[in-house]
């Protein structure tokens, strides 16, 4: 598992990709990528096109995310799911608070 | 400054002896001394020292056997052993080595040397010392943890396990691992008759997961045993996990309300996976996850709709955990969704079911799957269940006997708020009838719900004939509830002494429309509006059933004895 964050070069969006297996050891890894960034983003990316499993304690993390970046006024999209990780979003309902493509 | 070691020096030679000493000691140490393996044999095992220099060749015992004995006496703790050597041939070393030395030291002395090599020896000696320690700290830690687990689990147990799980409809399995993997599972009757049914798993592993185990199942019991409705009990689960959990921990869960007198089942689906409902004739209908987890979003935002499927006798509601689809083979593959489908294609009304979903995880993954929760529930006649009575935490001492009183639940109150707990709290101060609890809860459920859905919101209940009508009969409910802004429903309750006993009368009044009080013949029809199965329990469950006197209304009586 790898994650690696991303600015875009005015700072206004920070985009997150998440290499492996997205599970609770990917916890202190996943905070930091949002936590330890010098720029207050106005919108989030996670990029999950190499994201082989996500389990219900990255849905956990996510909702911290989305917390962390304003709770019900939070803009985030989770980008380029495979079928398997789109699954358990669905069963969770998330895409009622994330935008999931 | 380096530690003052006690140093054990075996040399049969005084001279030997007498120089070695004088290095040793010049360097700070301390220094035990023996002159053969069977003297220094039982000095180190007076005085523990920490290092030896142990020559090779000896009178009594040679210094192989010295050490081997030594190193045993020493036990788990590191007693480095340098031996002193004129031997220089490599097998003589080799031998010192096997016999538990660490290292060798060639004649004659060369003091940097042997300071150094007692250097190395001493870190070697604390890395140990170390490794022991840190060793059995956490074997502490961990004894000290599972023993928490353990207390954790007998209370779990106790708290979850309070219910009807036991009951004669009701299969499952719980694989040991899957309790502490934050599964949970509750079944209650209502005091209607009937059940509910909740599968949980909550995010994470371990007890942080099992925590939020105790307000679920808190909520879940009190709740339904106060009579409350399958939407109140999630609106308060939701809540009290949503504030109590932290943010990213939360509950997926599947709840059921079987009734088995209406012969329906009640679903809310939030995070768990498809669930099913297998029918007799093998037919299938997925129970889809409509719904976010509770303990995700604020109460204010909270979804409560659940969706209402009619059943017939035999038929089964079968839930799952994820444990079952996240299930990997050696190839990190997921056994997912498609696989189990097959297995329920093959086993379509199979009772083994739950062995044919272990024995298709199996073969699957190669191993048997330990965290895995499936539970089964079957529609049957109520009478074969043997319901416990109703249980009361006062001890009933009230003499609450010449009383009456009448509710009106107009409107929007309708709309969001079940005065049946509330009735029947009132009810069941009169100890006499407490016996009867079970009936005249059902009693009161069955008027209440004819006056709501036939008299105030119109509904016909010819539409629930098919499995379509019944569908559109439940949307339309929801629907006229959702827009409910008038219309009431009334309780008169009335209690009247009896000799010892007394007689409780309840009529119920709503305002529906169409029905001419005067009219004997309208006087039945309104009765034969309840579906039937409604009318026939409440003729069956209550002493006396009649239209009220003025035509406006249901009227029961119950009444009871104190021999009774």
């Amino acid at each position: 598992m790898t994650i690696t964050s991303l600015p875009s070069s005015d700072g206004q969006e920070l985009t997150i990709v998440i290499a492996g297996r997205f599970d609770f050891g990917a916890h202190q890894a996943f905070r930091n990528a949002y936590e330890r960034v010098s720029s207050t983003p106005k919108s989030y990316v996670i990029d999950l096109k190499d994201t082989t499993y996500l389990d219900s304690s990255a849905l956990g993390m996510l909702l911290l995310l989305r917390d962390h970046a304003g709770g019900d006024s939070a803009q985030i999209r989770l980008l380029n799911c495979k079928p398997d990780v789109r699954k358990i979003l669905a069963i969770s309902n998330f895409e009622q608070l994330f935008q999931i493509a | 400054m380096p530690e003052r070691l006690s140093i054990l020096i075996a040399e049969d030679s005084a001279a030997d002896r007498m120089l070695l000493s004088t290095i040793v000691s010049r360097q700070g140490h301390r220094v035990l001394t023996a002159s053969n393996g069977l003297e220094a044999l039982a000095l180190f095992e007076q005085e523990r020292p920490h290092l030896v220099l142990m020559d090779a060749l000896m009178p009594v015992m040679d210094g192989f056997e010295a050490a081997r004995r030594i190193k045993q006496s020493a036990g788990e703790a590191l007693v480095p052993i340098i031996f002193l050597t004129s031997l220089s041939e490599g097998e003589a070393l080799v031998r010192c080595l096997e016999a538990g030395g660490d290292d060798f030291l060639a004649k004659p002395y060369n003091r940097i040397i042997l300071d150094a090599k007692i250097k190395a020896m001493d870190r070697l000696r604390r890395l140990q010392e170390t490794v022991l320690q840190q060793r059995d700290l956490i074997a502490k830690h961990n004894e000290h943890l599972l023993n928490e687990q353990r207390v954790a689990k007998a209370v779990f147990d106790k708290v979850a396990h309070t219910g009807c799980l036991e009951a004669p409809n009701i299969r499952y399995l719980q694989s040991p691992y899957a309790v502490f993997n934050g599964d949970l599972l509750l079944a209650a009757y209502k005091p209607s008759g009937g059940m509910h049914v909740l599968l949980g798993d909550f995010t994470g592993h371990g007890l942080p997961a099992a925590i939020g185990a105790m307000p679920l199942a808190e909520v879940f019991y009190g709740m339904t045993a106060k009579g409350y409705g399958l939407t109140d009990i999630l609106r308060e689960l939701n809540a009290k996990l949503k504030h109590i959990l932290p943010r990213g921990v939360f509950c997926c869960a599947a709840l059921l309300n079987i009734s088995f007198q209406r012969q329906e089942v009640e679903v809310w689906n939030g995070g768990l996976p498809d669930g099913y409902l297998l029918r007799q004739d093998g037919s299938r209908t997925a129970l889809i996850s409509r719904h976010l987890p509770l303990g995700v979003l604020e109460p204010a935002l909270f979804n409560d709709a659940c969706e209402v499927y009619p059943l017939a006798l035999g038929d089964r509601v079968f839930l799952l955990s994820d444990g079952v689809l996240e299930a990997c083979n050696a190839q990190q593959e997921l056994f997912g969704e498609a696989r189990l489908l097959r297995v329920l294609d093959a086993s379509a009304g199979s009772l083994q079911l739950f062995d044919e979903i272990q024995q298709a995880l199996h073969d699957f993954s190669g191993q048997p799957q330990d965290d895995v929760s499936l539970v089964e529930v079957c529609l049957v006649e109520e009478r074969q269940l043997n319901r416990p009575p109703l249980a009361f935490a006062d001890t009933g001492q009230s003499h609450l006997l010449d009383w009456s009183a009448s509710f009106e639940f107009r409107g929007e109150t309708l709309r969001y708020f079940n005065p049946l707990p509330f009735l029947m709290q009132l009810l069941l101060e009169v100890q006499g009838l407490r016996p009867q609890g079970g009936a005249l809860y059902t009693v009161l459920a069955e008027l209440y719900s004819n006056a709501l859905e036939h008299g105030v919101l119109g509904l016909d209940s010819a539409l629930k004939q098919n499995a379509e009508g019944f569908a559109e009969y439940y949307r339309q409910r929801s629907e006229r509830l959702q827009q409910l802004c008038e219309g009431h429903v009334r309780f008169h309750l009335q209690l009247l002494p009896e000799g010892a006993g007394g007689r409780l009368l309840i009529t119920v009044e709503d305002s529906g429309k169409g029905f001419d009080a005067q009219s004997l013949i309208q006087r039945e029809m309104r009765l034969d509006r309840l579906s039937g199965r409604g009318l026939a329990l409440i003729r069956q469950l209550s002493e006396r059933c009649s239209a009220a006197a003025d035509g406006q209304g249901i009227r029961v009586e119950f009444s009871w004895s104190p021999d009774a």
